[in-house]
Formats: C-alpha cells, structure tokens, sequence
C-alpha cells in the first residue's frame, strides 16, 4: 500500500508542473504591457519602467519562471492590486468556506445518487429507474446558477423557509471561534447549537444546488455499474445459494459496484469545483470562487492566478486521494501497482 | 434452371441515410422531439431580430418590472425591455458562440488527436501531454483563467470553450486513429504507394469524422452552459446585450425579491437548448454506434 501511494505521488508531480507552467503562462498572455497593466492606468513612464524592473519583466523568460517558481515555494502568490492583501493570506483565509460549500454538497449529492442508482439498477424499466433516468438528464441541463436562483425563489421568497442567500451567517450571529474554518464543525466544538443550526441554515441552499447539478453522473454510472455487476456469476451464486437479497446486493454487488463510482468522483471534482464560483456568486458566499470573480471583473490578475492555481492543485490531490482510495475498496489495483 | 435473383434497387447514400434516420426517430420518438427543438433554435438564431414584437435595447421606463402579460409575454425587465424578444434575439449570439467553440475544438482537438493516433511516438507524447494538462485543471476554472488572461471579449470565450474541450476531443480521436493504423484499408492503400499525409487525408480522417460529429452534438451543451456561466460572472459579453447567462445575471438580483420572470426565462431557455443538444447528441450517437445505447 504505501509504494502505491508513493508511486502515484511521483504520477502527480509531471501534473503539478504542468499547471505551474500553464498558470505562468497565463500571466503572459496578458493583452498590451503586463507591466504597464500592473503599475495602474495613472502610471508614468517612468513608474512603468520601475514595475517592469521591480516585476522582473525586463528578463528573460525562462528566469522570470524561475522567479515565479522560487515564490510559490515560499507560499507568495503575489498581491492584490485593489486590496493590498497578500494573495495566498486571502486565499487561506476564504478556503474554508468554499471547502465546507463543496464537500457537503459533495455528501448531499453521494447520498441522494447512490442509492438512487442502486435502486434503478436493481429493478431495470420500473418507474423509479425512468425517474433516476430524467433526473439525471435534467441534472446535467440545468445550469447551476439559475438552478440556485430557482431554489431561492422558492424557498426564500415564496415558502420563507431559507435565510437571505447573504453568506455563511446571518448577521446576528457571531461566527464561532476558528478551529478548522468550517462553521458546522467549529460551532459543535464550541458547544453552540444555535450557530450551528444557523449555519447549516445558510448552507442547505447552496450545497442542494451544488448537490442536484453532480447528481446526474454519480446517479448514472451507480446504476450503470450496477446493473454490470449484479448479472454476474458470482452475485447469481450468491443469490442460489439462499443469501438475502439485501446481502447479496450490499455485501457482494455495492462493493465491486463503486470501483467505477469511484472513479467518475474525478470528474465530478472538476464539475464541482467550476460549479463552485457560480453558486458562490449567487448566494453572496465569501469563498475562494467569488474573491476571484470580483478580482476579475475589476482586472486584478494576482488574485485569479491564485485562485486558478489553488484550484488546479486542489483538483490535482483531489485525483490523488480518489486513486488511493480505490486501492483501499479495490485489493487487486494493489497488486497491479 | 436457376433464377438469379434480381439484386436488390440500389438506393443512394442520402435515401439511405434518409431512411435509417427515419428508422431512428420511429424507434425513439424523444429523438424527433430533440430534433424537432432543434429546428425551431436555428430558426430562432436566423429569424430572431426580424420576429420579435419589440426591439430587445428599446427601454421603456414606463413599463419597468412589468410581470408576463399579453403585451409582453415574458413581462419586462428594470428599464422595460421587454424580456420574450430580449430572449428570442440572444439565441443567435448563445448558438453562434456554442457553435464556433466546438467546430475550433473539433479542428484543435480532432486533427491533433488524429495525428496523435496515426504517427504515435513524439507527437503522441505532445498531445497527450498537453491534454493532461489541459485535464489537471477544474475545467471551468481553467475557461476562466483563459478569459481573463486573453481579455474579456466573446472571441475568447469561444476560444477558452474550445480548450477546455481539446482533451477529450483529442483523446476519441486518437483512439479512433489508433485502431484503424494498422487496417487493411491503410495498409492497402500504403502498398499501393500512398504517402503518411495522404492516408491521413483520404482514409483515416473520413472514417473518425463521423464519431467526431456525434462528439460535437454531444459537447453543444455543455458549451453552451460554459459560455453562459462565464458571461453570467460577468466575463465575455457586456450589457446591454441580450445573451441568457447574462440575462440571469442582470434579473438575479429581482429574483430575490419577487419578479422572477426577468431571470427566470432566459435561464429556461438555456435550460431547454441544453437539454435539446444532449437529447440530440444522444439520438445521434445512436445512429452512428447503435452499440453504445444507453
């Protein structure tokens, strides 16, 4: 098990370079005078002289890399031409709350489409399997935000029943003390249902709309794979050799069944994670995804290098941690390794 | 006495062809539907600004948030626009963006993919280097870095689309090159003293190209849902003009407070184009490989 992993870390390292070279170059493709860009609309010749020296641009190419590289080792990401702030501060700072968005929108999703997909899977052509078949459709139709602004609509406007989508806390509660950044976890460490519950309030909307848009994959290849699995011989021997069909279908089909769940998790990651920037826009989520959107629109290229290379890496350990993953449910890809 | 019997009246290619898809759309009446959807966007994308009863800039402050009436179908927006033919009048610039981001990945991605697969060796090594690449990030994430980078036009929209789409273009195109290197076609026509650059032409790329074609219908909606998402956040296409990601945007903030109509709308028109080029993809891809139904 360890060399598997260890071997699999080497595998991710030519992608790590990969998105550090990619995210170089973006910076270079800027359009006009990267340091004129950097030094203001109100600079100076003069001044943009100063910033193509202080920015290093007047060196060659492969030096300027180098310089990039030597300051992502020491964790600097640059700094916001309209905040001031160190990039990777902020960042660190907003991770939490697009991490907590993601990943219970992630669970939501997972617990809804799995056994979904068992389901259908397990009476083929009955009316549940058409709805998982429409479901899914839809869910890859819809696009995310108008997806959340429907939701809102309904449950904030109509029924009453969500808080104002305005971020993670209403404004008369006091975030908890930090621990992890995660409001849900830090408010039970801190022994205060109420924020919790307030919290959560705040969350249930968006992670349902990050929830319904990853549905449709997980959904389909669960029953797709399951459907594979269970007209096999050794789930037929299972089954003639008197077991229950609740064992037979937990025990012996869910486990083979989830290596090609698994598997689509990937790609369900670089769903999310795009998905991610839209949602937070629309509920006013102080993420790592709406820091970028507002550094975007007012031309502040710091702050999106940052946020795309965060996120590149982020999807990068993402495949890492699936594919170890795999090794765990799966004894064979040991072997393989 | 032996009869020979009467070979069989040669249809040509395009009755056939008119005839299996005939067959398909009997089979799977969803397909007709899909098709059918599909007729009515490009009409929508040709005729748009010449049908609709108002002009989409034309505001009229008079009529602001005014909610679906007979006068205005889709009710009107903040400054009175009226939101059916703001709607309608979008459908060309959402189809036209969607459609020349994946005809540039299908040149990108399939003549890469098809080079990939029939040469192997380095220029394998490069492409699929570069679609790794491409891969490693969260694709929108990545459309997003383009777009800022390139400038925030609609042309690096299409262009940033078109890239986040290379990977998996190239990918189906070398496999698909890949497996027919060695067919007897190809070697057939290399005995018969082809060159490399000929059998690529004339033997290799008509026989990926139509799994490419399904792979754009396929990819349609997606594209179209990456563009509107970008311009939704504000990149690509500025206001005042009509395009449904940044129609949503603009009618967010009344959604909120009660007039849905203004986003509500251009969103279910994005919501049915996509829905219409996945049933479409899926309908196709049936035609051309009935074995991977679904």
């Amino acid at each position: 098990m360890p060399t598997m992993i260890l071997k699999r870390l080497a595998m991710a390292i030519p992608s790590l370079i990969g998105v550090v070279i990619v995210t170089f170059l973006l910076t270079r493709a800027l359009p006009g005078d990267p340091a004129a860009y950097f030094a203001g609309p109100a600079a100076t010749p003069q001044a943009i002289q100063e910033v193509r020296v202080k920015l290093g641009l007047d060196r060659p190419l492969i030096e300027q890399f180098g310089s990039y590289v030597l300051d992502l080792v020491h964790g600097n990401l640059g700094t916001s031409l309209t905040t001031g702030q160190p990039v990777a501060q902020e960042l660190r700072n907003r991770l939490p709350a697009s991490a907590e968005l993601t990943l219970l929108g992630l669970l939501v999703s997972i617990v809804i489409a799995v056994p979904l997909g068992i389901l259908a899977a397990t009476k083929p052509n009955s009316l549940l399997d058409h709805a998982c078949r429409v479901v899914s459709t839809a869910g890859v139709s819809l696009p995310v935000f108008f997806t959340g602004l429907i939701l809102v609509y309904v449950f904030y406007y109509l029924l009453g029943w969500a808080p104002a989508p305005l971020g993670r806390l209403d404004v008369f509660f006091t975030e908890p003390p930090h621990v992890t950044g995660f409001y849900l976890i830090d408010s039970l460490i801190a022994r205060d249902p109420e924020t919790f519950l307030a919290a959560l309030k705040q969350l249930i909307l968006p992670a349902l709309t990050l929830a319904i848009f990853s549905l449709a994959p997980i959904a389909r290849m669960t029953r797709a794979s399951m459907l594979a699995v269970l007209s096999s011989d050794f789930v037929r021997t299972a089954r003639a050799s008197g077991l229950s069909s609740f064992t037979v279908i937990i025990t012996y089909a869910f486990r083979n069944a989830m290596l090609p769940v698994i598997t689509t998790l990937g790609m369900v990651f670089s769903f999310l994670l795009g998905a991610n920037v839209l949602v937070e826009k629309v509920f006013a989520w102080p993420g790592i995804g709406s820091y970028a959107v507002e550094a975007l629109l007012a031309s502040d290229f710091a702050p999106v290098q940052g946020f795309v290379l965060t996120m590149a890496v982020m999807y990068v350990m993402l495949n890492l941690l699936i594919d170890v993953l795999y090794g765990v449910v799966d004894p064979r890809v040991r072997l393989d390794a | 006495m032996t009869d020979i019997a009467a070979a069989p009246p040669r249809e040509s290619a395009l009755a056939a062809l008119y005839k299996h898809s005939r067959y398909i759309i009997g089979e799977n009446p969803v397909t007709g539907f899909a098709f059918a959807l599909f007729v009515l966007i490009v009409l929508a994308a040709i005729l748009g600004p010449h049908i609709v009863p108002y002009d989409p800039l034309q505001s009229d402050t008079t009529q602001a948030l005014k909610p679906p009436s007979a006068h205005h179908w889709f009710g009107t927006d903040q400054i009175g626009r009226d939101v059916f033919s703001r709607v309608v009048v979008a459908t060309r610039l959402d189809f036209f963006i969607a459609v020349a981001s994946v005809v540039l990945v299908f040149l990108m991605g399939g003549l890469a993919g098809v080079a990939a697969g029939f040469f192997g060796g380095w220029t394998d090594r490069i492409v699929g280097r570069i679609a790794d690449t491409i891969m490693a990030f969260p694709l929108f994430v990545l459309a997003m870095g383009i777009v800022a980078a390139l400038g925030n036009t609609v042309q690096n929209i299409i262009i940033a689309t078109a890239i986040v789409n290379f990977p998996l273009y190239a990918r189906i195109a070398r496999s698909e090159a890949n497996i027919r290197r060695e067919a007897g076609f190809v070697e057939a026509a290399r005995l018969s003293g082809n060159s490399d650059w000929r059998i690529l032409a004339f033997q290799i790329l008509p026989n990926v190209f139509p799994i490419l074609v399904v792979q754009m219908s396929l990819t349609m909606g997606y594209a179209i849902l990456n563009a509107a998402g970008l311009s939704f956040i504000g990149l690509g296409v500025r206001p005042p003009t009509p395009e449904w990601g940044i129609m949503v945007a603009e009618g967010a903030a009344f959604m909120v407070a009660g007039e849905w109509w203004n986003a509500f709308f251009p969103g279910a028109a994005l919501m049915v184009a996509v829905f219409c080029f996945n049933l479409l993809g899926d309908g196709l891809r049936d035609m051309v490989d009935p074995r991977r139904r679904t």
